[in-house]
């Protein structure tokens, strides 16, 4: 009963937000519904099976909706709910808590290209971008390793962790920055919005003024989080290089010099400038022991 | 009766849950609240802002964890790193009795995120109350099972809900949070007296009392907690308090949230009742 009542639940709605008519067998809904779930004076089978089919799926694409502003500016507010509703087809929750909901967006978006279609790339960026913020938010942490637990290793054997909640991502776009505008826009909106309380008409979106696209880009950013307050951090190409390559476990000697070689630019002070980023990196907790 | 095995022997008073928009006033004013009631799931996470919060709330206030996830009748088997997140939550807060509903929500390893009615019959009622008391055992803290709102009933059942919750917390031997506005909702749908079910279930184990607002629609009511508490609730929660005595106490305020003064003085509304009672238990 639990498999065929959750496989209810799962299944879409239809466009009018109501429930299939139809079972995946072919068979009529509402004798699938009658023959495990009681009518009432004012309401079917179908019907009461219907409210929770309904509250399902609000539930989870408000959740999608409020996680996901960037993504869902990208792709539009209409399509975004297909392609939430696709997604959430394709992959049901598979965690207790509805912070795990977008875990295999990305994933998706891969699989599917066509729902972010015709800006595939931008929306890849932004939903990596976005996860990684939930991640950063409330991803665990380790203790920071200090200068003293360092002290007697050189640098060509030392090798360091990264904290788990910090995310490294090598974009195409600027998605930080447009994140920062859509977020400033809605807010906007929700501002005019309660201060026009006498107005009851819906509200179009049109009116709004719409946050410009980024420009294909290479951005390098940071996820992270500081006292508990979530921020992103550009990087430099080398800089990105370099934590990459401790990430994996090289050695702190080995990843600066393969980051270095690798690089276009000449006139840089490789020394004064390396120290620089490990000690911003270190005030910032980003290094713990490696697992 | 209001200190009893089923919420750690305690006296709670009035409660109301700890919410997002309220943070920065709690943090920042500190404002005298009996007791707060967290939902766990919000706080079983790795690190970040949330602990933060609950570390400040702990060190002034008391809280009572509750949970929106166990699942207590899905045929499932416990997720075990759930109920070892929850165990160390539980450890850290100190919580004096840990509650969550009876009601199922996942299947196969997939989450409806929905607080979903079972069939009220006796195998059911074995298998929910052997997944409570295995719960109970594991994290080693009393446990209270909430009734939830309900817009669908099965042909399966063989007993009312009423009947269906006194077998589970018999046979697991755990406690009720007994929702008052949840039998108001459940009895609208289900056109049955809500007064049978205040009046037929295990009193002695009623370890805490949830009230709440929901809203009308043509053919049913829904639990939407978006509302202050209307008067047939408070009615109910007057009979309820008579029957069980001065229980631990909360409101539910989990949509268009407003201010906390809000909440918290519809919260205290219920003083009135539970006074009339102490009056009358006087007597």
């Amino acid at each position: 009963m639990q498999r065929v009542m959750a496989g209810a639940l799962f299944r879409p709605l239809t466009p009018q937000w109501g429930m299939q008519k139809r079972w995946t067998d072919g068979s009529l809904m509402k004798s699938v519904a009658s023959e495990f779930i009681k009518p009432n004076d004012r309401l079917t089978s179908f019907e009461r099976l219907e409210i929770y089919n309904r509250q399902y799926w609000f539930r989870v694409l408000d959740c999608l909706y409020d996680d996901y502003p960037g993504l869902r500016t990208i792709v539009g507010e209409r399509k975004f709910m297909k392609l939430a509703r696709a997604y959430l087809t394709r992959y049901q929750s598979d965690s207790y808590t509805l912070r795990d909901l977008g875990n295999r967006l990305e994933q998706f978006l891969r699989e599917e290209p066509d729902w972010s279609a015709p800006r595939e790339d931008l929306a890849l960026d932004m939903a990596r971008f976005e996860w990684a913020q939930v991640v950063a938010f409330d991803g665990p942490s380790k203790p920071p390793v200090t200068q003293d637990d360092i002290l007697d290793t050189p640098p060509s054997k030392l090798k360091l962790g990264l904290q788990p909640y910090l995310s490294l991502l090598e974009l195409d776009f600027a998605v930080d920055d447009f994140l920062i505008a859509v977020k400033k826009r809605e807010s906007d909106v929700l501002r005019g919005e309660a201060s026009n309380a006498k107005d009851a008409a819906p509200k179009t979106r049109g009116r709004h003024k719409r946050v410009r696209f980024p420009k294909r880009e290479k951005v390098y950013l940071a996820v992270h989080r500081h006292d508990n307050v979530l921020y992103y951090k550009r990087l430099e190409e080398e800089e990105y290089a370099i934590l990459k390559l401790l990430d994996r476990g090289v050695a702190v000697d080995d990843a600066c010099i393969e980051a270095v070689t690798a690089s276009s630019r000449a006139t840089v002070d490789w020394p004064a400038q390396i120290k620089q980023w490990f000690e911003s990196w270190s005030t910032l907790g980003w290094f713990c022991h490696r697992s | 009766m209001p200190a009893n095995a089923f919420n750690g022997y305690t006296e709670y008073g009035i409660g109301i849950g700890l919410r997002v928009p309220h943070y920065r006033h709690i943090l920042a004013k500190k404002p005298v609240v009996d007791w707060f009631e967290i939902i766990s799931e919000n706080f079983m996470v790795d690190g970040g802002r949330p602990l933060e919060v609950l570390d400040t709330i702990l060190e002034q206030y008391r809280v009572v964890q509750h949970g929106v996830a166990i699942y207590f009748g899905s045929a499932d088997k416990f997720d075990r790193e759930h109920l070892k997140r929850l165990k160390r939550l539980v450890k850290y807060t100190k919580t004096p009795w840990l509650s969550d509903h009876l009601c199922w929500g996942s299947v196969d390893g997939r989450y409806t995120h929905d607080l979903l009615p079972m069939p009220y019959t006796f195998s059911v009622a074995r298998h929910t109350a052997k997944k409570i008391k295995e719960a109970s055992d594991f994290l080693e803290v009393p446990i209270c099972v909430e009734n939830v709102s309900s817009y669908a009933e099965y042909h399966a059942s063989e007993m009312t809900e009423w009947e269906f919750l006194s077998e589970v917390v018999e046979q697991a031997d755990c406690g009720i949070l007994l929702d008052v506005n949840n039998i108001y909702v459940s009895s609208q749908n289900h056109s049955f007296n809500p007064y049978d079910y205040l009046n037929h279930i295990p009193h002695h184990r009623v370890g805490q009392i949830h009230i709440a607002g929901h809203s009308k629609f043509e053919k049913y009511i829904l639990d939407t907690h978006d509302h202050p508490v209307l008067d047939p609730v408070w009615k109910m929660y007057a009979h309820a308090i008579k029957q069980v005595g001065n229980t631990a106490t909360l409101l539910e305020w989990d949509d268009r949230i407003p201010s906390f003064d809000e909440v918290h003085n519809e919260a205290l509304k219920a003083n009135k009742f539970r006074d009339q009672q102490l009056v009358a238990a006087a007597r």
